[in-house]
């Protein structure tokens, strides 16, 4: 029996405001507990929420990057429930009409592209923490968080693997990222994710009963979890039970997805308007204004790159994974008025290496654009080859300098002077006559034990070409 | 010295006459003496007496406006900085607020004096004032009368001259009520017109506070003070506040009343129906003419109110969860034991009553039969009042069915204390400005309320009206026996 799964994800991304969605306190993450919490995140008797628009803007912007509908009217309302984390008793949240309606994302899996639907993307408040590994037989509650402006996005049950939800994931974390509304940090929760998972037999047009599974806060995670969900999913009808509606979580140590309450045990959350939030307005002017901030979006600007620099697909998409790397890629190719695919060879593979060797960002990388175009220069001009330039760029990596401080302090000018080579050929052929001779008797395959003893007479040094043209005049008598 | 308005004693001050310490050591000294009606929950003498003070210094240096040195009454709905807080509830019982509403802030910066925080139906839910946790207040008419609600305290302090002025609010009739039940001039204003900022929620749809006076002009007075856009609040208006002083003078020639038929019928008490009528008449004299309108959905407002409200209430009322500030329980197994338990025993049985039917109204299964179409039926008691106003300038009728009813007589029976607001809720569901003002007494000697219902953000040419009809008469002059 053949099985297809069938998963939808519901991302909430924290936008990054300054302040909270409806009061003026900061959003800073790690601060001390509650220090961040004003009277209205606290919901003290008589206090109101005021909408912070840089929030709008964001949603906006996110909705114009999918190419989603705008609702030029979209409406706030109450999900009512107790939590000690929730002070209002109530989240802010938007229910019938979102700000952000249908539009749609396209992933990329082992070569194939898919376009993936995204049903609705809403605005709405986080809320505070509950703490309760600190307090012995109490639980803390730090409302630091409470009120940090998200936007949920919820995409359509168009996901068919694991792996697609990852890569459908990652595509959106790279998305908000880019577009400057969400810092993407995982660890600090600023990007998690629901998934709502089930599974039918191939061919049924039918969808499965689902299950959500919450809160899976990395991309290996996401993919784990929802690999057990489908297995556990198989499994169950398999062998003639029934999968229930339910909230799962997933146990990271255990691998394993576990219920958290069943649909009988769903709250009723009595969803009503905010009456004391009039409707969203984003009449056209905003969205136009909005549409003007809009970055070059990642797949755009991995076309142009292929097209303007005739760079290769996968170079293209390591240049235009963040918007920094775009930026420093093409900052590099400006500077050194260079070859664009050399650039992005020592950028997306030498580089590149480095960075991911010691764990950095391109943002924290010591060796900026300008100094990889300083290194592209002195290979272009025969000052450095090829060999010497990685030489040089470890050092650089290391803080000695750019590539011009670097080259000096360590000598490693290239000898171009025919003189020198020369030289340097000649001491190599009176050391080597046993060589020499069969060489010319044949031995072809001994130039390059030649070149070799040349290049390192000069300590690597020699122009490689001249070093070729020159040793074979010599060789020849 | 006590039984002048506030314009009166804002010449006084001006005149040097007397001073704003004077005058606040008289009243406080008149809410100790009067202090079995119950009016205040909180008086903090010192506390008025250095703004007192501060308003006097003021007043040395030049910088004086109309209210600076006036005593006023805050219903305790406001939270005010280092002032308890309680809002008539357990729940808020031992509550400082740590801030200053918005009209908190507005009476300190035009330098009125904090005289004390008045007595409260419980969450302003009640047409009584009995259902305050710290007890029902005597309506000085009548002890043995409820002064109406829920700003039972309000009225009572002013109607016995134990504040020269107080603040209410208004939901369903919480302002005009009491007002008209204890002989004083209550404004409701336009939804949107006094910022809410501060004032705890109770319905927010259809909360605004506003001024409760012994006249018009001070009503206009008052006003001015509080009105105003306000950023913290995202439905205040952003409108300009016009002099309502000034406008107060316009003479009523021309001036079209609409006296809606469905306000002069079964359930209006004779005596009620007489007073009104003779107002009207006096109106007639004055100038004005007289139309009959309809608002036909009228026997609507109270079942879509009573949806509405307790709806918004149930929801606004989540976060007394004895969590972060306010009553816990003493004693509880878990977490859901002490919610339970914290709101069992922190919220009296009107405020759970009207928790439940509104959490009931949200319920899915639920919200389409109740609370979409008492939105439906808001809208169309709105357009209700759009049409009369197509034919008249203002709309007049009784506040209240009846005058002040005994202490009791209705506490068991919630839908006979609904109906003490039929006249009144459709104009908050409206979001309309309305007006009490003196007009009478009944064969009892209980005053009666002459309900004056205005335009969106028409405040001035009611204040006028009502400003018109008190230069002729002397109904809101007349004090209750043994307060005078």
């Amino acid at each position: 029996m053949e099985w297809e799964s069938v998963i939808g994800l519901e991302i909430h991304a924290q936008l990054s405001t300054r302040s909270k969605a409806f009061s003026g306190a900061a959003t800073r993450y790690g601060a001390e507990p509650n220090t961040q919490a004003c009277a209205v995140d606290i919901a003290l008797p008589g206090v109101l929420p005021v909408f912070n628009e840089q929030a709008a803007r964001m949603a906006v912007k996110f909705g114009l990057a999918i190419g989603a509908q705008i609702n030029h009217r979209s409406v706030f309302a109450r999900k009512n429930y107790f939590y000690p984390d929730l002070p209002k008793g109530y989240q802010i949240s938007q229910y019938e009409i979102p700000v952000v309606a249908k539009g749609s994302l396209t992933i990329e899996l082992d070569g194939h592209e898919r376009l993936i639907g995204i049903t609705r993307a809403h605005l709405e408040e986080d809320a505070g923490k509950s703490l309760h590994e600190d307090f012995h037989g109490m639980t803390g509650i730090d409302l630091n968080r409470a009120g940090t402006p998200l936007l949920e996005i919820v995409s359509e049950p168009d996901l068919r693997s694991a792996k697609e939800a990852v890569a459908y994931m990652k595509k959106l974390h790279q998305l908000v990222v880019y577009l400057g509304i969400c810092d993407g940090n995982m660890q600090e929760g600023s990007f998690r994710c629901d998934a709502n998972v089930s599974v039918r037999r191939k061919g049924d047009p039918k969808f499965g009963t689902r299950a959500e599974i919450k809160n899976v806060n990395s991309f290996r995670f996401v993919e784990k979890a929802i690999e057990f969900e489908i297995e556990r999913q198989i499994d169950l009808i398999e062998s003639g039970k029934s999968v229930v509606q339910e909230t799962r979580l997933y146990d990271a140590d255990k691998d394993q997805t576990r219920s958290m309450r069943s649909k009988e045990e769903a709250m009723d959350y009595r969803y009503f308007p905010d009456p004391d939030l009039p409707p969203l307005v984003v009449d056209e002017a905003f969205v136009r204004e909005v549409q003007a901030t809009l970055p070059e979006l990642p797949d755009a600007r991995r076309a142009r790159f292929m097209s303007q620099y005739g760079l290769n697909r996968y170079d293209a998409g390591v240049l235009t994974s963040s918007r920094e790397m775009a930026e420093y890629y093409e900052t590099a190719v400006r500077e050194s008025k260079g070859d664009p695919k050399i650039v992005a060879n020592w950028i997306a593979v030498e580089l590149s290496g480095y960075l991911n060797l010691d764990n950095k960002d391109i943002a924290e990388s010591p060796v900026s654009a300008k100094m990889i175009a300083g290194l592209v220069q002195r290979i272009a001009d025969n000052t450095i080859s090829g060999k010497i330039a990685k030489e040089v760029l470890e050092a650089m990596w290391a803080g000695e300098g750019d590539a011009d401080a670097v080259i000096a302090k360590k000598g490693l000018k290239q000898i171009t002077d025919t003189g020198a080579i020369e030289k340097a050929i000649d001491e190599v052929i009176a050391k080597n006559t046993a060589q020499l001779e069969q060489y010319r008797a044949g031995k072809e395959a001994l130039f390059g034990f030649f070149v070799g003893q040349v290049m390192k007479a000069t300590r690597g040094k020699a122009n490689p070409q001249q070093v070729n043209e020159l040793l074979k005049k010599k060789l020849a008598g | 010295m006590f039984k002048k308005t506030v314009a009166e004693l804002s010449r006084a001050l001006a005149s040097k006459a007397v001073s704003s310490v004077e005058l606040t050591q008289l009243f406080l000294d008149r809410i100790s003496k009067y202090r079995d009606l119950n009016a205040f929950i909180t008086v903090d003498p010192e506390k008025s007496l250095a703004q007192a003070r501060a308003a006097d210094a003021r007043r040395a240096k030049g910088e004086a406006a109309a209210l600076t040195g006036i005593p006023v009454a805050q219903k305790d709905i406001f939270c005010a900085d280092g002032w308890l807080t309680t809002c008539g509830s357990k729940m808020l019982s031992s509550f400082i607020a740590p801030y200053d509403a918005t009209a908190i802030a507005r009476f300190s910066g035009a330098g009125a004096v904090l005289l004390g925080k008045t007595n409260m139906d419980e969450f302003a839910m009640g047409s009584s004032n009995e259902t305050s946790h710290f007890g029902p207040v005597r309506n000085p008419w009548d002890p043995t009368t409820v002064p109406g609600g829920s700003s039972g305290g309000s009225a009572a302090a002013v109607a016995a001259r134990l504040a020269p002025a107080a603040t209410g609010t208004d939901t369903g009739g919480s302002i005009r009520q009491p007002a008209a039940l204890t002989n004083l001039t209550g404004l409701k204003p336009s939804y949107g017109r006094v910022s809410r900022y501060g004032m705890i929620a109770f319905a927010s749809s259809l909360d605004q506070g506003g001024p409760m006076t012994q006249s018009a002009e001070d009503a206009a007075l008052l006003l001015g003070v509080m009105a105003g856009f306000d950023q913290r609040d995202s439905t205040s208006v952003d409108a300009p506040v016009p002099d309502f002083v000034a406008a107060l003078d316009h003479p009523l020639k021309g001036l079209r009343i609409g006296l809606p038929k469905e306000y002069f019928g079964d359930g209006l008490s004779a005596d009620v129906a007489k007073a009104v009528e003779a107002a009207i008449a006096e109106y007639r004299k004055l100038g004005a003419q007289t139309v009959e309108v309809s608002l036909p959905n009228s026997s609507l407002a109270i079942p879509c109110y009573y949806v509405l409200a307790p709806a918004e209430a149930s929801s606004n009322l989540s976060r007394y969860d004895g969590v972060r500030y306010g009553f816990r329980a003493a004693e509880y197994k878990d977490l859901i034991d002490m919610y339970c338990k914290t709101r069992a025993q922190g919220f009296g049985a009107e405020v759970k009553r009207r928790i439940m039917i509104g959490t009931y109204a949200l319920s899915a299964g639920y919200y389409d039969a109740y609370y979409l179409k008492a939105q439906r039926l808001r809208r169309l008691i709105a357009q209700d009042f759009e049409q009369a106003f197509e034919v008249c300038d203002v709309i007049m009728g009784p506040t209240s069915p009846t005058t002040a009813f005994k202490l009791g007589a209705k506490s068991d029976d919630p839908v006979s204390m609904y109906l003490s607001d039929i006249y009144t809720i459709s104009v908050n569901l409206a979001g309309l400005p309305g007006l009490s003002i003196p007009a009478g007494f009944d064969g009892k000697g209980l005053p009666v309320g002459l309900q004056i219902i205005g335009r969106y953000f028409g405040e001035e040419r009611l204040l006028n009206v009502a400003h018109q009809y008190q230069q002729a008469t002397d109904w809101h002059r007349r004090l209750p026996k043994g307060f005078d």
